[in-house]
């Protein structure tokens, strides 16, 4: 054993997302280029056959390398649930902690150690129900940690009861005349903590996933991603209506930030703003042209927050980037407060802490 | 009686006295705790021994002038060594009717009573039920009555300071001191200055409290009411450098000299709870000493934080009190499973569920023992004084970073706001703390452990080539992963027990004050330390076969434990509890150990202990004089 002590140089914080790791970056340049295989942990993946987890395991191996961060220096942390168990699967850090409580612990450990690549894998039942509140402080603080929900809108590990996402009447075990639950929009709620970055995919999109997990991981703050993920067994085709190749295009909206709101297979469809009311029309029909449509801006609340309340089949299911704004992050704030105490009143010394305040001395 | 003070033409008798207990009594909103902790340091200072009792409502403001809005801080200082604030005071200061009800019964005949006539008033005495003043019915006659127009005479002396009624009526405090100080013959100074200080920005409301100060101290000085001013000399307190302090106090300052000794962060992850919401204030002052401190959203966040701290090589920590232990329950659990270093404080108070809030009481010691799923050990350490807790914190953290654990540090209200004067220590003679940091890939495993401490290693993230993973779920011995082998079980629940059993060579016996064999001994642990001593004190000055003993590790026992209790033919264990260290004693060495055990939200008597111990000598046949 060497006695070393965690003096790493912290990470760029509040930098522009090119520079994610100024201490990575420098490391990066002397460690070999890193492939998918090099995320890749020698444990047995446990997951159901058929389950849309091992297409999230997989583009989060392959993003990895991505991000210019050696692998010693990114950490996966998980709370319950099936999607619990992806942190083995990582060559990396990683800490399979207790239900619903991921988002807490990470919170102290990106505060204790700004210079690591943090991520929080979660599932719809630890991230919304047991671990509601750590998840909505862990956004609204813009903790620099990417938070990626598996939501099965079932209970998985247990063998199949309603989730908080489970659809009003579902029947499950444990709601065998339906449940009585409406279930929680998990974009409003990253809305309502103010997330700094929130999207939405589908495990089995994997191109889409990809490109969703790489914009996750470059952006800096409290990271949201809900991917849409069936659970073979216990819910199985939850999404498919409109996730499966033959209707996505017609039935999911593709999110391009400053792009205006087109789906369809023809590409004539989109959405329109009728007062306050979004409603879906056809270009070229009624006189709709595509200047008539809502035009995508990530930085603007009131669009986000109607496009977490559109759904199938009122609406085309939106995916990708809902929302990205930059703003301070919880463990640049602790750092710079510890260095404007420490320029305001000196580096602390314990002898003086020690003898202050009124003290006297006895012969 | 007549406002005007009357010149004094004699001067008054000085008397001295050993040890003298003041009790300040008032509304919550009276600054009843700011008088208590001005007399406090003014004492520490002149070289008092001192020991406090803040004793105050869970209510902020309750209404002015009720029975449950009476807040009270009861002091001790002596020129002798002592223990406690006090069995009963000598002086009772009462505000008001209310704060004289609910005191004046634990007042001696013959005590001495001052009082704010001007809040006798017939609405506060009818709020309380009062049916006549008792000033002037007769009803005190047993007790030495000084009647001040408090009210009166300050709002006189504060006039032309354009102060608003309200905020002359706040400084009548500072009046009652003064008073006090001319008494007691303290100096005005260290008080003056304080009240510099802290109104620095509104000079008038300085201005007001100081004039309600010297107006106090000079209505002693002129006035012939009172003929007799009181020294209590110096204590003959060991020589060095000291400080007044508090529980809570110490606890703080002990977390970042632990931080110094070890070379490692504090990461302070806490929610707000009474009384342990005052460690988090003062660390979160010392940001120039690197320590990090979150206010969670909740009991669970704040030990999870810590625990994530604590994974990522700095020193996570927590607080609490007891209905916040039960939450952070299942997150102590994987702090033992996970093994990391973390150190939980519990500042117990008055249960069960939210129970007395600002009341003391010691009976969270089973739960932080056994209150979570399966056989889950973790390390107890109990400071008996406040002055000790500083040195409990540091040891706590030794023990955390040595041995790979959560360690629960036991405090309560008592202790936490409590006060005495502590010799503070040399920071050159704190020996620094030993930090297991695994870098070394060559045989690295996870839960491969240090033969001697049985440790696992403490890989933090960043390291290259220790890539790892860990969690809740069992581990395979060694290797660390995920393991459902039965036989393994069985092994990882034996090693993380005997992890904790083999603290006991790493710390020392217990120790016991006064025959190591005989009749009786008195074992306690935390806050009853000093009723204790003091009772087992006067039993032996009385020629009794007694003996101390108090416990400041509660997990693992020091190992001579078993020995001390054999020794005598009985043994007393008096605890803030329904007995709950008797319950453990009894179970571990088969000892019939008699409890004492008495919750009412206030430490012990020492005249209550005692007696107790007396009647049980008694039944030996033993005589004390």
């Amino acid at each position: 054993m060497t006695e070393t002590t965690n003096d790493a140089p912290p990470a760029g914080n509040g930098a522009p997302p090119a520079g994610n790791a100024a201490g990575a970056a420098a490391a990066t340049a002397e460690l070999p280029v890193l492939t998918r295989k090099d995320f890749v942990s020698d444990q047995e993946v446990r997951w159901c056959p058929g389950c849309g987890d091992y297409s999230i395991l997989a583009q989060t191996q392959k993003v990895m390398p991505d991000f210019g961060y050696p692998k010693e220096n990114i950490v996966f942390i998980s709370g319950i649930g099936c999607s619990g168990r992806l942190p083995y699967y990582m060559n990396t850090y990683g800490f399979h902690t207790i239900h619903g409580r991921a988002p807490a612990i990470a919170t102290g450990l990106k505060a204790a150690r700004p210079d690591l690549m943090v991520w929080v894998i979660t599932g719809d039942g630890d991230a919304l129900s047991i671990g509601g509140n750590h998840l909505i402080h862990a956004l609204r603080r813009n903790v620099d940690v990417r938070i990626i929900m598996f939501n099965n809108r079932i209970y998985g590990l247990t063998k199949g009861q309603a989730s908080p996402t489970s659809e009003l009447g579902k029947v499950t075990k444990s709601s065998p005349y339906g449940t009585i639950d409406f279930p929680v929009s998990p974009l409003a709620i990253a809305l309502a903590a103010e997330a700094s970055f929130i999207a939405r995919s589908v495990d089995t999109h994997t191109d889409h996933l990809q490109r969703t997990l790489e914009a996750a991981g470059t952006h800096k703050g409290s990271t949201f991603v809900e991917v849409l993920q069936n659970c073979n067994i216990f819910n199985d085709g939850a999404f498919r209506d409109f996730t499966d190749r033959e209707v996505r295009e017609d039935r999911m909206l593709m999110l391009e930030h400053g792009q205006p709101m087109i789906f369809g297979k023809e590409r004539n469809q989109g959405i329109r703003l009728n007062g306050h009311q979004p409603e879906v029309v056809t270009i070229g029909e009624g006189g709709v042209t595509e200047p008539d449509l809502l035009v995508h801006d990530e930085t603007d609340p009131l669009i986000a927050f109607m496009l977490a309340h559109l759904w199938w089949p009122d609406f085309p299911v939106p995916v990708g980037v809902v929302r990205n704004i930059s703003r301070p992050t919880h463990d640049q704030m602790i750092t710079d407060q510890i260095a404007q105490a420490t320029a305001t009143r000196g580096g602390g010394d314990l002898r003086k802490l020690l003898n202050s305040g009124e003290t006297w001395t006895v012969e | 009686m007549s406002t005007e003070a009357p010149t004094r033409p004699t001067e008054p008798i000085q008397t001295q006295l050993e040890r003298v207990t003041i009790r300040f009594a008032g509304d919550s909103g009276d600054g009843m705790q700011l008088t208590g902790s001005q007399f406090t340091r003014t004492a520490a200072a002149f070289g008092n021994d001192i020991s406090t009792y803040p004793d105050f409502p869970a209510e902020i403001r309750a209404p002015a002038g009720s029975l449950p809005g009476v807040s009270g801080f009861q002091l001790s200082f002596s020129s002798t060594e002592i223990h406690t604030p006090g069995d009963e005071p000598d002086v009772l200061v009462a505000m008001n009717p209310a704060a004289l009800k609910a005191n004046l019964g634990e007042l001696p005949a013959g005590g001495a009573l001052i009082v704010n006539e001007d809040a006798f008033t017939a609405q506060n005495l009818q709020k309380v039920g009062y049916a006549s003043n008792p000033l002037n019915d007769g009803s005190l006659k047993q007790w030495n009555v000084f009647n001040v127009p408090i009210s009166t005479l300050n709002t006189r002396a504060l006039e032309g300071l354009g102060l608003t009624n309200k905020q002359v009526d706040l400084t009548k405090n500072f009046f009652a001191l003064g008073l006090m100080f001319w008494l007691y013959e303290r100096d005005r100074a260290g008080t003056i200055a304080w009240i510099d200080d802290k109104f620095s920005k509104r000079p008038e409301i300085a201005e007001g409290n100081k004039r309600a100060l010297n107006a106090g101290y000079n209505f002693g000085e002129t006035t012939e009411i009172f003929h007799e001013r009181y020294i209590v000399p110096p204590a003959k307190l060991a020589p060095g450098h000291y400080r007044n302090i508090t529980g809570n106090e110490a606890t703080a300052l002990g977390f970042v000299a632990a931080s110094k000794l070890a070379g490692r962060d504090l990461f302070y992850g806490s929610y707000p709870i009474t009384p342990a919401s005052d460690i988090l204030h003062q660390l979160a002052g010392y940001k120039n000493f690197g320590v990090k401190t979150f206010q969670a959203e909740d009991e669970i966040a704040a030990i999870g934080a810590a625990i994530g701290a604590s994974y990522g090589g700095a020193m996570g920590m927590t607080a609490s009190s007891g209905p916040g232990i039960a939450l952070k329950s299942e997150a102590l659990g994987l702090a033992v499973m996970v093994e990391l270093p973390l150190v939980l404080v519990d500042v117990q108070r008055s249960g069960p569920s939210t129970g007395m809030p600002t009341k003391t009481e010691q009976a969270d010691l089973l739960q932080v023992l056994f209150g979570r799923n399966s056989d889950s050990p973790v390390a107890v350490v109990a400071p008996a004084t406040p002055g000790e807790c500083f040195q409990f914190s540091i040891e706590a953290w030794r023990l955390a970073l040595k041995y790979m654990t959560p360690v629960v540090y036991m405090s309560d209200a008592f202790l936490a706001t409590g006060a005495e004067p502590w010799r503070i220590p040399s920071v050159d003679d704190m020996p620094s703390i030993a930090v297991p940091n695994r870098t070394e890939r060559e045989g690295f495993y996870p839960y491969l452990r240090d033969e001697t401490t049985l440790a696992r290693p403490w890989a933090v993230p960043g390291t290259p080539g220790l890539e790892h993973r860990i969690g809740g779920l069992e581990k395979a011995d060694i290797l660390g992963n995920v393991s459902y082998d039965p036989e393994n079980h069985h092994r990882m629940q034996m090693l993380r027990q005997a992890k904790i059993a083999a603290i006991a060579a790493d710390i020392p016996p217990l120790e016991v004050y006064g025959p190591s064999e005989g009749d009786l001994l008195v074992l306690g642990w935390g806050s009853t330390y000093g009723a204790i001593r003091s009772a087992v004190e006067r039993l032996q000055g009385r020629g009794a076969s007694i003996a101390h003993a108090q416990l400041r590790y509660l997990n693992p026992f020091p190992a001579n434990t078993g020995e001390v209790v054999a020794a005598y033919k009985r043994v007393l264990i008096p605890e803030v509890n329904l007995g709950q260290l008797s319950l453990l004693i009894r179970a571990r060495y088969l000892v019939d150990a008699i409890g004492y055990n008495r919750v009412r939200g206030k430490p012990f008597r020492i005249a209550e202990l005692e007696a107790e111990a007396e009647r049980i000598l008694a039944t030996l046949g033993a005589t004390v004089r």
